[in-house]
């Protein structure tokens, strides 16, 4: 890589040999800089705005569901009451967007994309071309979704599960909506297969010299893992998907009794793959969690290779559990135990994980950053998740909870965590790369502390709601006679929600300081050891300005031959 | 927490609720610890001038240790749990006893149809009695249940028996249970089914075995 002079708007310094435009100025330079973009980075950040502002809706949304749960019947935001049909879809959408608009965008599009070449020390991804078609087909999966709320008949309003014969014909001119919905889907799911060829090969084949797979940075490793259950396990659901499209559209019965097809085999086919996602969404969130906690405790990751060894078996293991989501569903009652055992046997290796990130703490000399505040607080409130999830993969316990708040509960304190705290974690910790400024570390804690207070006080009171056998997606809590007196539950639930919401305003004005002004972020702002901080912040076109080979692991932290704090990858060893 | 589980008056119930309590308990202590641990470290090894940190990245097997050594408890403690909810699952869900007392649960958007069978004991005969809504049953006797859909997936969920099950269109799945005491309670429907499904209720009445039989025959 040669250095060459630096140009507007960014330092191009390698020229990609995709690369080829006559002219440095103008509509065309902008938009293949800022809009069709085969830069890695700008992909991240394009990722990164779009899962961010979805997640915008996704948080009106839970509003508009807790507003009516707290005050059933009354008017929402100046407008008329929610409808039974309304509320249906508001919980469908509101899930969806969680999971497929903001969860896989921007810990795998935006974190994955941005992080994985700078880590590696390569100038892109394998294939920058493929990597901007991923993009814009998640930007185009995001039209087709945000218009099915404006259709005759509304957003889909079958649950994100969509289970037949409900999301067939069992509302009425729902049609057009959940036809819109699969399609939606259909296409963020093509959207992260696509990313996700880069996200593997990348990694196995443009690694920097001196760089072998085990002194790749933790977090490559669970976006490689978390790549590769994702591809394996969507495809069921693809050829599902489209079935279910040709049941909505043509009647053809694949999922209705009436015409010889089973609503069961949908349940199995999206479960097949809704079980590993919530891994896919998992492991990049514990992998910047993973890089996190080094840095601020000056300590190396405790236990890397069985953290890595580990994901491999809980990956491996995530296809085989995946009807604990259907031990009540008319499933043949044998298979119950051989599900309930292969659900809990998950827990070992992920126990593992999570107890070597907690190891990693021990006589550490930490700093509590924000970003470390995040990464603390993600394994804090996981793990009530974790545990809550143990009564659930129990089949007999199952009958019980399914389908209560409870579930609700567990999985908010699985996949909050992941989604919110690893999103903060690193927005907080790169930021200075990304986008060359610091977040305000001030308005950071305060959004921090705000954050943790209000998301508990939101998902308690559901987990002991769905004790009390409240079951899911009902609109109005007050018609059953053993839901109505959790009223209560559902008011600190309420006001924990809009507390939540307020307390992300830190974070918007963060974020918007953020990204003006001048660049003053140095080039390794915490010290840290991996790749990405030997580039400039932020780095340019090619990534980075010096040759340079990896001499040593990444966490290379207080090491007790040397003077020197840390010894980062990029460093040569002396003598 | 299980100060909001609801009254249980099933036979069964029992078995459930011993699962939930040794669950609760058994990870509770996980909880605590690992919390504990993680919040306890945290705070103890807060950056001090002067202290730098350990380099202790476990590569060998020694260290790690104390991180396998758990593992493998909870492994253990996960077997155990497994191996206490396998019987009752079997109870509830595999074994159906012989029945005192015979219904058919029929569910639809967006509502729960009951046809009791008669004093013959036997379904779609002219002594049945069909309900909308409310569902009959002696006390302290076995009551199988018929689950039928007209339409899309729904769920029989009675929270005072610990009892749910999916009723799927095309299929009649079975089931049992056994009330333990005369009352009134509350059933509601818990697969999202569509429009109505937050006003999908009805109403389990457990009798006297006598007041049964009289509301039988009429």
């Amino acid at each position: 890589m040669s250095v060459q002079a630096p140009a507007p708007p960014v330092e191009p310094v390698h020229e990609s040999p995709s690369h080829h435009e006559p002219q440095t100025s103008g509509f065309f330079h902008f938009l293949r800089t800022y809009v069709f973009s085969v830069d890695h980075k700008m992909i991240g950040r394009q990722y990164l705005f779009t899962g961010l502002a979805m997640a915008l809706v996704g948080g009106l949304l839970a509003y508009i569901i807790r507003h009516q749960l707290a005050y059933p019947g009354q008017a929402v935001l100046g407008h008329h009451p929610i409808s039974a049909d309304n509320y249906n879809a508001m919980i469908t959408m509101h899930g969806t967007i969680m999971v497929f608009w903001v969860a896989m965008p921007i810990l795998i599009g935006a974190f994955g994309n941005f992080l994985i070449p700078l880590m590696i020390g390569a100038d892109d991804m394998a294939f920058p071309r493929l990597n901007m078609l991923s993009y814009w087909t998640f930007f185009l999966s995001t039209v087709v979704l945000v218009a099915s709320f404006f259709v005759p008949g509304g957003a889909a309003a079958s649950g994100w599960t969509a289970y037949p014969s409900l999301s067939v014909n069992g509302i009425p001119a729902n049609q057009l909506g959940q036809a819109l919905w699969v399609l939606a889907v259909a296409l963020e799911f093509a959207s992260m297969l696509i990313g996700g060829i880069n996200y593997l090969t990348t990694p196995l084949n443009m690694r920097v010299a001196g760089m072998s797979l085990f002194r790749m940075p933790i977090f490559v490793w669970m976006q490689m893992a978390a790549t590769l259950i994702f591809m394996l396990s969507v495809g069921p659901l693809i050829g599902g998907a489209v079935l279910l499209l040709f049941d909505v559209l043509f009647q053809t019965g694949v999922y209705l009794p009436d015409k010889g097809g089973d609503p069961l085999l949908w349940q199995h086919l999206f479960w097949f793959f809704g079980h590993p996602e919530v891994y896919v969404i998992f492991l990049p969130a514990i992998g910047i969690v993973g890089e996190i906690i080094p840095v601020f405790a000056r300590k190396p990751l405790f236990g890397y290779k069985p953290i890595v060894y580990s994901t491999i078996v809980a990956g491996f293991l995530s296809f085989l559990v995946w009807a604990h989501h259907q031990f009540i569903s008319g499933l043949d009652p044998r298979l119950a135990m051989p599900f309930s055992i292969t659900t809990i046997l998950i827990s070992v290796p992920f126990a593992i994980v999570l107890f070597s990130m907690i190891a990693t703490f021990w006589r550490g000399s930490i700093e509590f950053t924000t970003a470390m505040l995040f990464a603390i607080g993600m394994i804090a409130e996981f793990l009530v998740g974790g545990t809550t999830g143990i009564i659930n993969g129990s089949a007999a316990a199952d009958i019980y909870v399914h389908d209560t708040y409870y579930i609700v509960g567990h999985f908010h304190y699985t996949l909050f965590p992941a989604v919110f705290y690893g999103t903060f974690a690193g927005l907080y910790y790169w930021w200075p790369k990304m986008f060359g400024r610091r977040l305000d570390e001030r308005l950071g804690k305060i959004h921090f502390w705000g954050t943790t207070l209000f998301f508990n006080m939101t998902f308690i009171p559901m987990l002991l709601m769905g004790i009390g056998g409240h079951q899911r997606r009902i609109f109005d809590p007050r018609v059953f006679t053993y839901t109505a007196p959790m009223h209560n539950l559902h008011l600190i639930a309420t006001f924990g929600l809009y507390g939540l919401l307020l307390y992300q305003l830190p974070f918007v004005i963060a974020f918007v300081k953020g990204l003006v002004g001048k660049r003053t972020a140095e080039r390794n702002p915490w010290n840290a050891a991996t790749l990405e901080w030997h580039a400039p912040s932020p780095p340019g076109h090619g990534n980075f300005d010096q040759e340079f080979e990896v001499h040593r692991g990444p966490y290379e932290y207080s090491h007790p031959g040397s003077e020197k704090d840390f010894l980062p990858q990029w460093l040569p060893t002396t003598n | 927490m299980f100060r909001w589980l609801p009254e249980n008056i099933s036979t069964f119930g029992h078995d459930i609720d011993g699962i939930m309590y040794l669950i609760y308990y058994v990870v509770g202590v996980w909880f605590l610890l690992a919390e504990g641990i993680l919040i306890y470290f945290a705070l103890r090894y807060r950056r001090r001038a002067g202290v730098a940190a350990a380099y202790a990245p476990a590569k060998t097997l020694r260290p790690m240790l104390w991180v396998l050594i758990p593992a493998s408890l909870v492994l253990m403690c996960d077997l155990a749990i497994d191996a206490k909810g396998s019987p009752a699952w079997e109870k509830i869900k595999r074994d159906i006893p012989a029945h005192d007392c015979l219904v058919r649960v029929e569910a639809r958007q967006f509502a729960w149809n009951f046809r009791h069978a008669g004093p013959d004991g036997v379904l779609d005969t002219a002594d049945d009695v069909v309900t909308s809504g409310q569902l009959h049953v002696p006390v302290n006797k076995v009551v199988k249940f018929e689950l039928v859909s007209k339409d899309v997936i729904h769920s029989f969920w009675a929270p005072n028996l610990r009892l749910k099950q999916d009723v799927v269109p095309g299929r009649a799945i079975t089931g049992w249970f056994e009330p333990t005491r005369t009352g009134t309670f509350g059933i509601g429907c818990a697969e999202l089914c569509g429009t109505g499904h937050g006003v999908m209720g009805a109403t389990l009445i457990v009798q006297s075995q006598s007041d049964f039989d009289n509301w039988l025959k009429k």
